[in-house]
């Protein structure tokens, strides 16, 4: 057991080492491509009205008038600092905004994604136990639709139907947790519900060939063999060493996740990191979206990292392997 | 009811696939007393796993099927039995050692724990109790028991093996069905593994039904044979009056002159000729005819019954006797 732990220790030390690495290079990659587009943050925030002269001062005050590489170290050595710079259009620190934005985001994709693993594994399994039965198409039939059916389309349905039609959950909008819980959670069930639909079918889908790959294995047989009743069998053998691909998928899946929220916050009109980063491409304000994609990709980096624990977790050849 | 462990009698099983319906055993009769170790021999294809399978009620759902016939276990009825019946049964009257010990062993699990589960199953032990009788398994089969916390890729092919014998002995069961338990391993380890059976077949007293396609395996360990060819036993008796050779099947000369004979000068092994008949047809004569040298019509067209040659030595053969 020790001899474990400190093979994951040195394992998520290395991991941490390589995303370090990683992000730099996602930062040089966002910056030279923000300096490439073509936009002014400090016109657009000032306006058509504005005299070369207040642009200037401006333009100055935020240092955008220094040599490109200059910009980028000033940026690099603030983030280890602590400091992502200030937003032209908000006129806030960046940190300030994208974190209290982030918790937002957090609140809808936090508990998409335990819905989705839990009831896709659950209903993988029960596709798999009852194969070729009618539960089993059911199962497979919603399962395709989910995956078939783009978020803002499920997005607009379910506005109208429970909102405008059976009007039991509200069309839009977003109230913080500490301010009102019951209505935050009210107000963030069909948001949530639809951010979990994708992977949540494709959990099940996994969870079903996982299972199915695994009931014809030599190990299962022995397991029955050993008079093992059909539920520890499932749960001790089959389902065990069936999670280990469907780890891979959800790490795959939360990075996915955080994307697919851009459309769903603009659609509930949600605050959080995705219509943030909209009206960050709009005004053109480039220290928002680079340290919004830089937020996004720490957030690849992480799932990625819980990934391998996992992994290392529940099935022990990895584990020894690293 | 009788005072045998296994009485299996005219056991038919054919599996079903959306291609053809494969007739895997055909009215097979076996019986073995309490502490007997009987060799089930053929090539590869002749049914001997499903039989085992049978015995144990694992063929695969859906598509393995018993057709007729019926199986006594220890007197019990086990085509006959529940679920749960036979969930009692299995792994603590009668266990397996399957024919691929690499993947036998379930590579998340510890192989303490994979041992324990079965004794958790069957025995009403304190945990101190599991967890010595655990200890005192590994090292029977020869593996130290502070190993027990480590997971099957840590473990070599033969020590694999140890451990699926260990599960299969846990319990001490009346019977143990062993498939093929040497073929995947290397031919020092074989060596090692079959004294090591022999050995705790005698201290424990199990009954065994060894499987294989080796005949010298069978001589180490068994003190009866019996010879299966697609789907039939073709001959059965003692081991001596399979190996004295005084009356002998065809088929089961022709598996003699497959064993190389290391005092000859000619190291060429004389093999069977033919192949086994297609297992998807139902064969109406003696279903070895057609790879017999000493076949006539007669042979081809009616069924063989199994001839008494001598006193428990029985050969399905017209021309023996
Ligand atoms: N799951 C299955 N589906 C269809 N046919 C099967 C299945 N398992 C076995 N068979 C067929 O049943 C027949 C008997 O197979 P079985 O595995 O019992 O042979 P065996 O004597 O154990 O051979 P081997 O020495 O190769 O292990 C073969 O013709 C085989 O192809
Ligand atoms: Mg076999």
């Amino acid at each position: 057991m020790k001899f474990f732990k400190n093979k994951l220790l040195q394992m998520i030390l290395r991991r941490i080492i390589q995303s370090v690495i990683v992000l730099l290079f996602v930062t040089l990659l966002v910056f030279l491509v923000m300096q490439a587009v073509p936009g002014d943050p400090i016109i657009n925030f000032l306006g058509e009205a504005a005299t070369p002269e207040q642009i200037a001062y401006f333009t100055a005050l935020f240092g955008f008038d220094q040599p490109v590489l200059v910009q980028y170290f000033r940026w690099i050595t603030g983030l280890f600092q602590g400091e992502m710079g200030r937003s032209v259009t908000f006129q806030m620190q960046i940190s300030d905004i994208i974190f209290e934005r982030l918790g937002t985001t957090l609140l809808l994709v936090i508990p998409a994604f335990i819905i989705s693993v839990v009831f896709g594994v659950a209903f993988g399994v029960i596709a798999a136990l009852r194969r070729g039965k009618f539960l089993d198409s059911a199962v497979t039939f919603f399962a395709n639709v989910g995956m078939a059916m783009p978020n803002f389309w499920m997005g607009i349905l379910g506005i109208y139907i429970f909102a405008l039609t059976l009007g039991v959950l509200p069309v839009q909008g977003f109230v913080s947790p500490t301010q009102d819980l019951g209505e935050s959670i009210h107000r963030l069930i069909m948001p949530v519900i639809i951010t979990a639909s994708g992977p949540l079918a494709v959990f099940t889908r996994q969870t079903r060939s996982a299972m199915l790959e695994v009931v014809r294995q030599d190990y299962v047989r022995t397991a029955e063999a050993k008079g093992l009743d059909s539920r520890n069998i499932i749960i001790k053998h089959q389902l065990r060493n069936a999670l280990i691909p469907i780890v891979t998928v959800m790490g795959v899946m939360l990075g996915a996740m955080i994307g697919t929220t851009v459309l769903i916050e603009s659609i509930f009109v949600i605050p959080g990191i995705g219509s943030l980063m909209i009206t960050a491409i709009r005004s053109s304000d480039y220290l928002v979206i680079q340290n919004g994609v830089l937020l996004l990709a720490v957030a690849v980096c992480v799932c990625n990292l819980a990934v391998d624990i996992l992994y290392g977790v529940i099935d022990p050849r990895i584990r020894d392997a690293k | 009811m009788t005072s045998k462990l296994l009485e299996i009698k005219d056991l038919s099983v054919e599996y079903k696939t959306e291609e053809a319906t494969v007739y895997a055993v055909n009215g097979l009769d076996i019986s073995l007393d309490y502490g007997q170790a009987l060799g089930l021999v053929g090539e590869t294809g002749a049914g001997k796993t499903t039989s085992a399978l049978s015995i144990m009620k694992l063929l695969p759902a859906g598509v393995g099927r018993v057709t007729s016939g019926s199986i006594f276990l220890d007197g019990v009825d086990v085509l006959g039995s529940s679920k749960k019946k036979i969930g009692e049964m299995r792994g603590n009257t009668v266990s397996m050692v399957f024919q691929d010990p690499m993947t036998s062993l379930n590579p998340v699990m510890t192989v303490g724990d994979q041992i324990l589960e079965v004794l958790k199953i069957h025995k009403n032990l304190s945990k101190s109790e599991l967890s010595k009788a655990v200890d005192d398994m590994m090292e029977m089969v020869g593996i130290p028991s502070y190993r027990k916390k480590e997971y099957p890729h840590q473990f070599s092919g033969g020590m694999k093996q140890r451990i699926v014998i260990a599960i299969a002995l846990v319990c001490e069961p009346k019977l143990i069905l062993a498939d093929e338990p040497t073929t995947a391993l290397d031919v020092t380890i074989q060596a090692q593994m079959l004294a090591l059976i022999a050995d705790l077949k005698k201290r424990l007293n199990t009954a065994m039904i060894l499987i294989t396609h080796d005949l010298g395996v069978v001589a180490q360990v068994c003190e009866k044979v019996a010879v299966m060819y697609a789907g039939e036993i073709v001959e059965s008796g003692t081991a001596e009056n399979i190996f004295s050779g005084r009356y002998r099947h065809p088929y089961t000369a022709g598996l003699f002159g497959a064993i190389p004979k290391l005092d000859e000068e000619t190291r060429r092994l004389e093999t069977i000729d033919g192949l086994m008949p297609d297992p998807t047809e139902k064969v109406e004569g003696c279903r070895f005819a057609m790879r017999c040298k000493y076949a006539e019509d007669d042979c081809i067209n009616t069924a063989q019954t199994m001839v008494e040659a001598e006193p428990g030595h029985f050969i399905r053969c017209a021309k023996v006797g």
